[in-house]
């Protein structure tokens, strides 16, 4: 896929403030077209706050946000049909079923009365839910939810997708099940994810922005990022990345992660030295 | 406007499809025949001046203050509470689609719950001998009162909605308007400190306002573009505030 001259996301100097509370302080990065990026932060670093101004949900107070050369501030119509958004904690009506939640948001976002049911059989089918089409979302399992919502992000084939924490509370299989969903979308669309674990996002993304306190603290391909932060820590074993300062030890690591190769279909639990390596926390 | 009617539907069937939906129409039915045959009761006892659809649409306000925030204390604060909003509002549709969308919906609901009534009606013309029983004036009158009076209490209702992410506090902000609306108004218009001559202007103010005098107008069989007026731009105004409403709490989120 050539590149187009615009890249798919371009946020500059974006300042959001809550009741004097910096959210987001100067934030600035791009993400080209195609890429897969991972949003890493410890919980309040403004990843959320982040996405949600980038789909237009919140306004900022300074800077601007630019999605495939639309401005979010300007023109929130044209952004809008461009992004497919999965907020955080996936919010979803309990009363409906599967496919008529999708049918409905299908409706909403433009895609024709033609279209949509063969596109909502394939985004079912992709997302794994072919058997739970017909089930009332309020009684899903969380994966399955997840699922949804993401089926939903992704519905109207928009070229950015914006997923805010797609893997969390999910089992291990769960995760690889999403991560190569994800990575299934690559080249396609422009997606974006948050985590708080490196692990859960390094293995679909292209490049890994480390945001904490509203900046960008560290941003490269997962591999540099390791290297980078391990050859720091063996040089000097004692003081703590600056990367994670204000992150308390230890508090990232969640025991279900799974292990690194995503090729096992049913990844072992890894021990809990594993998990220490992959996680900067630990690393460092 | 083109995603209101996909919205519309949507609320109409999630409507149509909620347990709960039949429930509050069984209740309210209930509630309203008992109330018919209370008013059949006393016409049996003595001869009466009014018609009995005359008194069934003055008490209008009883299932008003009761249905109008169960009807709509859900749309907009259990939107929020769950978070759908968001997703909501991130898909080409405007703020104005979605309140309209839920408000019509709610509207809809209100209109067909009172338009059941009309079954009370034609049991009494079908079994009572008495022809003066069924007057067709204050009848029509009636329920056109109620289908223009609806639309802005149910637009309060949304508007109430809209300033909460609890169902209950909605429901209660709701009740407390009408109640201000309906009774409060007719309270200061009886209130003799309105009566000095500076207040003029407060008192006429009240007295255009006073939801029991138009019920009278109506019944009577004077629709006065006065009282159409008033609804509809109450309606208008209460819509624009839900709709602020919503935008500003996204804002100062």
């Amino acid at each position: 896929m050539s590149a187009p001259p615009t890249p798919a996301i371009e946020v500059d100097h974006l300042v959001k403030t809550y009741a004097g509370m910096t959210a987001v302080a100067d934030l600035s990065f791009s993400v080209a077209r195609g890429e897969i990026i991972g949003f890493l932060g410890p919980n309040g670093a403004g990843k959320s706050t982040t996405m949600r101004i980038l789909t237009g949900y919140l306004p900022a107070n300074s800077g601007t946000v630019r999605i495939c050369g639309h401005s979010v501030a300007t023109e929130p119509d044209a952004v809008k049909r461009l992004i497919g958004y999965m907020p955080e904690n996936n919010p979803l009506p309990e009363d409906m079923r599967v496919s008529e939640y999708l049918y409905f948001r299908g409706r909403l976002k433009e895609i024709p009365r033609r279209k949509l049911s063969p596109r909502i059989d394939e985004v079912l089918e992709l997302c794994d839910l072919k058997r739970v089409r017909h089930k009332i979302i309020g009684q899903l399992s969380k994966g399955y939810r997840q699922r949804v919502g993401i089926a939903e992000a992704i519905l109207a084939e928009p070229p950015v997708i914006i997923m805010d924490e797609p893997t969390i509370g999910l089992d291990p299989h769960q995760i690889l099940i999403v991560r190569d969903l994800i990575a299934g979308l690559r080249g396609r669309m422009t997606v974006i994810i948050s985590s708080h674990i490196l692990p859960e996002i390094e293995m679909t993304c292209d490049r890994v922005l480390i945001i904490n306190r509203g900046r960008v603290v560290a941003q490269g391909s997962p591999a540099d990022l390791r290297r980078e932060v391990l050859g720091r820590s063996s040089a000097a074993p004692s003081p703590r990345s600056k990367t994670f300062s204000s992150r308390p030890r230890g508090a990232v690591g969640t025991p279900s992660l799974p292990p690194r190769p995503c090729l096992q279909p049913h990844p072992s639990m890894p021990s809990p030295k594993s998990i220490a390596h992959e996680t900067f926390s630990h690393a460092t | 406007m083109k995603h209101f009617l996909t919205l519309l539907s949507h609320e109409l069937r999630m409507l149509l499809v909620s347990p709960s939906t039949y429930i509050a129409g069984t209740a309210f039915l209930f509630f309203m025949g008992f109330i018919f045959t209370g008013i059949l009761e006393n016409y049996t006892k003595a001869p009466q001046d009014v018609s009995p659809a005359h008194v069934f649409f003055q008490l209008f306000w009883l299932p008003v203050f009761f249905m109008v925030p169960l009807l709509t204390m859900k749309c907009l604060a259990e939107e929020r509470r769950l978070g759908t909003i968001e997703t909501l509002l991130t898909t080409p549709v405007t703020t104005t689609e979605v309140v309209l969308g839920k408000y019509t919906a709610a509207y809809a609901l209100y209109l067909s719950l009172w338009a059941a009534t009309g079954g009370f009606f034609y049991i009494l013309k079908r079994f009572s001998s008495d022809p003066r029983l069924i007057d067709s004036g204050p009848l029509i009158g009636g329920y056109v009162f109620i289908a223009l009076s609806g639309l802005l209490f149910v637009a309060i209702g949304v508007f109430a909605s809209s300033l909460s992410r609890n169902q209950a506090v909605a429901g209660i902000l709701c009740f407390v308007m009408l109640a201000g609306l309906i009774v409060g108004v007719r309270w200061l218009g009886e209130a003799s400190f309105l009566n000095r001559d500076m207040l003029a202007p407060a008192k006429a103010a009240v007295d255009y306002a006073q939801i029991f005098t138009h019920y009278e107008d109506f019944t009577r069989g004077v629709i006065d573009a006065r009282h159409v007026l008033f609804y509809l731009s109450g309606t208008a105004l209460a819509l624009i505030f839900s709709i602020l409403s919503v935008e500003a709490k996204q804002i100062h989120a």
